[in-house]
């Protein structure tokens, strides 16, 4: 079933279209629209609030994913008032989206089931969907979380400074002596305010915010970026740009997963693995600087293609270190699989059933672990992965060996990937210059990055400025399936099951 | 077990011999220290200034470059048309006090960190335990930090630790920008480190707010809230540029001051 109809407009990842021809819904409709696609398998990639031009009030927008067409739908409706019916008890997985409209624009879902702030900050507009006065500091983390009663019920609360070297946030156990019943997850704390500084642009910080969206994700972000760029200046990359992108895109997840599994074998207390892999991250990460200079990509991706190009002996170069990461990995990874000990802490712990993360709205490595068969650059493909397929690997039991082994067989693919890009690049420029931004124009692009789609959404305005930049990291969607995994889980068993999904605190808080 | 020991005799031995030995080899593209040639600049056209996301470069009386504020994007360099600007390969870059960061027009010699006094020297020089709080930032100032701790750089083998309570630690290591959300938590952290204590700004961000400068979320920085010892710039700095400026805090690396980098590396 496609997803033409009178209530979306259909296009596909990474070509613009005029903001007129999306059609305003009466609520009714808009909320018809998203309903019946979701009924049909689609997902909702995005729903987020703009500014409309009368003062006060808003447009609704939401992006809606038809993977299995390979296309894109995307209306709007108006919301007048500072409330608007929620969606989330028939469609959860909007509910983080709803929250965020809220803190964003003053505008509370009315029968959201959970509507508390996401980030905590002062709203956008002046208006407070929870009323909170304005001479008031708005404190992160400090809300009403959910309690669970009973005498020998106790409650876990950690963070937002952790023991190890790793990002804020707060996370809530409500725990029956070693079991979980709940967990709730309270972040915000590394909002620096991404979205609000990237409307005006283009501007000189803009590709800098997307290279530092999550640090680890730098080019799957700064790559959504110039791919709006390049769709609203209408401009052709060239096949090289291309590839070099799909091999900068494949290491960054190379160089993830290897660390992943080095830090769950980390988590169980099995030391070669943790050590091994340890290394071997930044054996990749190293190649990624050989191509760039930087460890994290930065400075690789811009509008129009590349920055650097790579001449024979820097393909040799690069090929050379593959094939030894390859072999050190092989040996260090398949180590977990071979020990009881550690395969005892991944089974059946964790466990995220597929219909679960269908509902949720999962993507990424941490979908394809509970049997989704998910993946941009399969659904919706956009530069080299419309020419070079990579098969979407998937897993069912849901649990944290699902999680690892999947970026197990990911990591093989990438590799195998590489290898064929680099042996056969298509030769010519590396980058073409880039034209103005058109205006009044709307524009989706769909990455997969390693944890899953990165979604960036522009709106530009009648000056050809973004009106509206919207930017959905893959865990913004996937916190909350961590959450869910923990449930009657031992609490003992929260660092593994927190690795194995690995999400980005900073691409959430943005 | 068998596998166990052939996966260890294929892995190898990896530690860097760093100091005693050479550096790690860095990448050619690498992008270090800058050197600005004046002579090159003949129309002062300002478009090293205009390109610069955070305004690092400054032309006022002279050309500077406030590695504080600087992302090493090399975006001044590439809109130079007179190739004033280079991006050298030199990776010390680690300073005690902040004015020590701006880089000026024809600089032949750059103040890098001294090491501490001798009283806290004999306290943290052979064993310094840092608590690290991230605070804003895209997370690579923390991966990077966390690379000395594998067994490639190993930083244990020169006695410092990170460590999962400020009790137990002898100072902070900082990165992002400080976010007004993590404002308050970074104080208590800091209050309940045991004194005399060190602060670390690692980064951009938590130098000065990094891309994120001027933001009504965060502070610009860890010195707006706290006393800062030893910066280490980079968006995110290499680990070798954090295990330099950490080795000459404590010593272990003495040459304050080096000739300015070569050009063109
Ligand atoms: S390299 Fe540094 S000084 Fe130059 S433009 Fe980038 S941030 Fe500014
Ligand atoms: S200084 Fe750069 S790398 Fe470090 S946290 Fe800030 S943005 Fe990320």
């Amino acid at each position: 079933m496609s997803l033409e109809s009178a209530q979306t407009t259909a296009f596909t990842n990474g070509r613009s279209i005029e903001l007129g021809a999306i059609p305003t819904l009466e609520f009714d409709g808009f909320e018809d629209a998203i309903l019946d696609a979701v009924a049909l398998g689609q997902r909702v990639a995005a729903l987020f609030a703009a500014p409309s031009a009368r003062p006060g009030g808003a447009l609704l927008y939401v992006v809606l994913a038809d993977d299995r067409e390979n296309r894109l739908g995307v209306t709007r409706t108006k919301i007048d008032g500072d409330s608007f019916p929620s969606l989330t008890p028939q469609c959860p997985q909007v509910h983080m989206f709803e929250r965020e409209i809220a803190e964003q624009f003053g505008s509370s879902p009315t029968g959201h089931p959970w509507l508390k702030p996401v980030r905590y900050h002062r709203s956008w507009t002046g208006r407070d969907a929870w009323q909170r006065p304005a001479h008031e500091a708005i404190l992160a983390g400090v809300t009403d979380f959910y309690r669970v009663g009973g005498d020998e019920v106790h409650e876990v609360a950690v963070g937002p400074v952790h023991a190890g070297v790793i990002e804020p946030g707060h996370f809530r156990f409500q725990c029956h002596g070693e079991q979980v019943f709940h967990l709730e997850i309270a972040l915000g704390y590394q909002h620096r305010g991404v979205e609000q500084a990237m409307a005006g642009g283009p501007h000189a910080r803009s590709i800098h915010y997307a290279e530092t969206v999550a640090g680890d994700t730098t080019i799957a972000h700064a790559t959504a970026y110039c791919q709006i760029v390049e769709a609203l200046a209408r401009c052709q990359k060239t096949a090289r740009a291309q590839t070099l992108r799909g091999v900068a895109l494949e290491l960054e997840r190379l160089a993830n997963h290897v660390g992943d599994l080095g830090a769950l074998a980390g988590d169980v207390g099995f030391l070669p693995t943790a050590s091994y892999c340890g290394r071997i991250r930044g054996d990749f990460l190293n190649m990624t600087a050989l191509l760039c200079g930087s460890r994290f990509g930065r400075g690789m991706v811009r509008p129009g293609g590349v920055v650097f190009d790579v001449d024979d002996a820097r393909v040799a170069e690069l090929l050379r270190r593959l094939d030894a990461a390859e072999r050190d990995t092989a040996v260090a990874v398949n180590l977990l699989w071979d020990t009881p000990s550690v395969m005892a802490r991944f089974e059946d712990i964790g466990p995220l059933p597929r219909q679960v993360a269908m509902d949720l709205g999962m993507v990424g490595p941490a979908a394809r672990a509970s049997g989704l068969a998910r993946d941009v650059r399969h659904d919706q493909p956009s530069g080299i992965f419309r020419f070079a397929h990579i098969p979407v690997s998937t897993y069912d039991a849901g649990d944290v060996f699902a999680r690892a082994y999947i970026r197990w067989l990911e990591i093989q693919q990438s590799t195998a990937f590489i290898r064929d890009q680099l042996s056969a690049i298509p030769a010519g420029e590396v980058r073409v210059p880039v034209g103005p931004v058109a205006p009044n124009k709307l524009v989706v692009a769909l990455n997969e990055g390693w944890r899953g789609e990165v979604c960036h959404v522009a709106i530009t305005d009648a000056e050809g400025r973004f009106g509206r930049y919207k930017i959905v990291d893959p865990s913004f969607h996937n916190w909350t399936g961590l959450a869910y995994a923990l449930r009657n889980q031992q609490i003992s068993d929260f660092p593994v099951c927190n690795k194995s999904f690995n999400l980005s605190y900073c691409g959430h808080d943005l | 077990m068998l596998r166990l020991i052939s996966a260890r005799r294929q892995q190898g031995h990896r530690t860097t011999t760093y100091p005693d030995g050479p550096a790690p080899p860095l990448p050619d593209r690498f992008r270090g220290r800058p050197t600005i040639d004046v002579a090159k600049c003949a129309d002062g056209c300002r478009e090293c200034v205009q390109a610069c996301p955070t305004g690092a470069v400054t032309l006022t009386d002279k050309m500077r470059i406030d590695l504080g504020k600087c992302l090493f994007c090399s975006d001044c360099a590439d809109a130079c048309r007179d190739h004033a600007i280079t991006y050298t390969n030199e990776y010390a870059l680690a300073a005690r006090r902040r004015e020590d960061l701006v880089i000026e027009q024809d600089e032949q010699v750059h103040d890098l960190a001294a090491a501490l006094d001798a009283k806290l020297l004999g306290l943290f020089g052979r064993s310094l335990k840092l608590r690290q709080v991230s605070a804003g930032g895209c997370n690579a100032c923390e991966a990077d930090v966390n690379v000395l701790g594998t067994v490639g750089w190993d930083l244990g083998r020169f006695g410092i630790q990170f460590v999962a309570s400020p009790r137990h630690a002898d100072g902070l290591l900082i990165t992002g920008p400080v976010t007004r959300n993590m404002e308050l938590a970074l104080k208590k952290t800091y209050e309940a480190t045991a004194a005399p204590k060190i602060v670390i700004a690692v980064g951009a961000c938590a130098i000065s707010g990094g891309p994120y400068i001027d933001h009504e979320q965060t502070c610009n920085g860890a010195e707006a809230l706290l006393p800062v010892d030893l910066y280490i710039p980079g968006c995110p700095p290499h680990p070798l540029t954090i295990l330099d400026g950490l080795l000459r805090l404590l010593g272990r690396i003495e040459d304050g001051s080096r000739p300015a980098a070569r050009s063109g590396a």
